[in-house]
């Protein structure tokens, strides 16, 4: 049963990598933006969440939207003010910008918000654990696995379906294209942009209870948005899932079982896939 | 021209020769302490305390001592040891200070103890807490506490009081393998039994492996040292696991249960018991006095740092009375030796040969007072020593 315990932790803990890093799947993936301020974006929606949630005294499933629009509206602004001008750049200039972009964050929180950890107050019905025969069942995990698979079949039939899947991914293949086919390019990459951040901020919001939110979160958790995004490939959002579940369930199956060798787990997975399969498990083979 | 320049010469002069004296005149009578925090960066609770005790203390007892004025300068190192060492050279070389103090890290107190010994200046560790510290240099003077000084007392408390099995879970680096080993050594001493060491990574997003690790092998108790901040997380997910109603008690050294994290940690903290050197609560005059002053001044409680920086600024003061203003390393340090005082903690002192402090460990239990948590003190053990020294 403690298998199951372990597979359940797993599975949670690989959602909540998801939520976080599928926002980057998305910006980086799609729109082939090297945004390495993604974190920040994540821990604006933390921060959002955390003050309305304690200070102002709001249910904690009221504060999750908002704290997933506050960040799009963040992330709609910089793509309007900053973001844009870069698009056309290389690659290192991406890299330079938002990791500057990073930094200014942590400095920004740390200063208003003081450096300590916040913690979320929940409610009580999303505390401790069920008894399902014998596996223990965490509340908090099971609600976030429910909400990152709704999340996924809807961004994946999004992308896949809609009309506005159909002309992002046309606007990322080809700007010159798309735009001649009428096709408003800058508007689908802004509205993009946004809701890639705003997945962030969602995320951010979700994982305060497990990762912890302090004004450092976005370098912490820098690399395992980046693990996740490699690992899966770029060029869908199954990709980013299906790495984030296995690296979710490696990593707490081998902290448990070995706990000796920690974190290099994670790490040794990566390698592994992508000695494999270099450009991820999902990735274009053909160079764009 | 040529005049004019002369002329400015002769000016330029006459202003040395005027000021040269009257800057040495100024360096008698001031004593200035360079204090090196970590302002900034995950540490920077420990250094908003110290800075906030020491604006306290100073404001509470004037900013003269045997006709000196002191004069605190205040640089932030983040808890970057490199940052360290190069400010402690420029307040010793440059502002020519009396004094170095602070240091939120053992790393950076160890990095400026080779200074301290070239320019003999006392060395204050305010917070930094690892065992090794003092001896690295005998200009080094300890205000704050060692790990092994709580965690041998945790150790033995917990084998006198009924508890036969642990599983420990401490952080993967010195503080951690400190107390580890400290509270191993006094535990199994004591006819206790660790049944699981888990060392968990210092940058760990998820305890759920490690708590399901402790929870399978069904201890009496598990023994915790993770750095402040991740207490409050560690919490948490042990009351998420349902540990807390499984009977397995949490017992460690005070780090966790900082009174600065301990209400934001929920009520998942009642009934931790750990051995530490100062608690929020602890029921003298002299504690509810400063708890007041600097509830009064800064709005929140103070923690256990706090009053690590608020005992080496009443350090430095004394010995400055002591040697009557003379502000030379030598008589500096001669004069803190030995020195002893009540704190804000209860009695303390300086230990004479190790540079170290020697202080009451109390044992307490998280508990719920007017709405609040706190560390309420049920058991002490009179000045310890750091255990860490005296067995050699």
């Amino acid at each position: 049963m403690t298998l199951l315990t372990i597979l359940f932790d797993g599975v949670a803990y690989g959602m909540l990598l998801f939520v976080l890093a599928c926002g980057l799947a998305v910006t980086l993936g799609l729109m082939n933006f090297v945004n390495l301020a993604h974190g920040a974006f994540a821990m604006a929606g933390g921060y959002v969440c955390a003050v309305l949630v304690n200070q102002a005294g709001w249910p904690f499933l009221a504060a999750l939207p908002l704290a997933f629009l506050a960040s799009a509206a963040i992330g709609a602004v910089l793509e309007r003010l900053l973001y844009r001008h870069l698009y056309a750049r290389s690659h290192l200039d991406q890299v330079l910008f938002s990791v500057g972009l990073v930094f200014m964050s942590v400095a920004a929180v740390d200063y208003i918000m003081g450096s300590s950890r916040v913690f979320m107050q929940l409610p009580e019905a999303l505390q401790g654990q069920i008894d399902l025969f014998g596996v223990g069942i965490g509340r908090y995990r099971l609600m976030i696995i429910v909400i990152c698979g709704l999340l996924t079949v809807g961004l994946q039939l999004t992308l896949a379906k809609t009309r506005f899947g159909s002309r992002l991914r046309a606007a990322v293949d080809d700007p010159r294209v798309a735009s001649g086919l009428g096709i408003n390019v800058p508007q689908v990459f802004a509205l993009t942009f946004a809701f890639g951040c705003g997945l962030a901020g969602f995320g951010g919001a979700l994982s305060a209870e497990i990762l912890g939110l302090d004004p450092y979160f976005p370098l912490k958790f820098m690399i395992y948005f980046l693990i996740v995004v490699t690992v899966g490939g770029s060029s869908s959002i199954t990709g980013p899932f299906l790495a984030s579940l296995l690296l979710g369930i490696g990593d707490v199956a081998g902290k448990y079982y070995l706990p000796k060798l920690g974190p290099f787990v994670i790490y040794t997975i990566m390698i592994v896939i992508l000695i494999w399969r270099p450009n991820g498990l999902f990735g274009r083979t053909a160079a764009r | 021209m040529r005049i004019r320049r002369r002329m400015l010469i002769q000016a330029a002069c006459i202003a040395v020769a005027v000021a040269a004296p009257m800057t040495v005149a100024g360096a008698q009578e001031t004593v200035k302490i360079g204090l090196i925090l970590p302002m900034t960066s995950g540490q920077a609770s420990t250094g908003k305390q110290i800075d906030n005790a020491i604006k306290l203390y100073i404001k509470q007892n004037g900013d003269t001592v045997a006709g000196k004025k002191i004069e605190v300068i205040l640089k932030d190192d983040a808890a970057v040891p490199d940052n360290t060492k190069r400010f402690a050279q420029e307040l010793i070389v440059n502002d020519k200070v009396s004094v170095i103090a602070g240091f939120g890290i053992t790393p950076a107190a160890l990095a400026a103890a080779p200074l301290a010994t070239q320019a003999k200046v006392p060395e204050v560790v305010m917070a930094a807490g690892t065992s090794i510290i003092t001896e690295r240099s005998p200009y080094i003077v300890r205000t704050s506490f060692t790990l092994p000084q709580s965690s041998t007392v945790i150790g033995d408390w917990a084998a006198k009081n009924g508890i036969k099995k642990v599983v420990t879970l401490t952080s993967d680096y010195a503080p951690g393998n400190d107390a580890l080993a400290a509270f191993k050594q006094h535990f199994t001493a004591g006819g206790g039994q660790i049944v699981e060491e888990v060392k968990v990574p210092l940058a760990n997003p998820d305890f759920a492996p490690f708590l399901q690790r402790a929870k399978d092998s069904k201890p009496d108790a598990m023994f915790v040292f993770v750095p402040a901040g991740q207490g409050g997380n560690f919490m948490k997910q042990f009351a998420e696991r349902g540990l807390d109603k499984s009977g397995i008690k949490v017992i460690g050294p005070g780090d966790v249960m900082d009174d600065d994290l301990l209400n934001s940690m929920g009520d998942a903290a009642i009934g931790v018991v750990t051995a530490h050197i100062y608690s929020a609560a602890h029921p003298s005059e002299k504690n509810k006095a400063f708890v007041a002053a600097y509830k009064k001044e800064f709005g929140q409680r103070p923690g256990f740092m706090a009053v690590g920086g608020y005992d080496g600024i009443h350090l430095i003061y004394e010995a400055l009375k002591k040697t009557g203003g003379k502000a030379d390393g030598d008589s500096l340090v001669a004069a803190m030796k030995g020195m002893a005082w009540e704190s804000p903690r209860g009695p303390i002192s300086i230990d004479p040969d190790t540079r170290d402090i020697v202080q009451n460990v109390y044992i307490r239990k998280v508990e719920k007072v007017d709405g609040e948590l706190y560390n309420v003190e049920f058991d002490k053990v009179d000045a310890v020593k750091d255990p860490g020294k005296t067995k050699k």
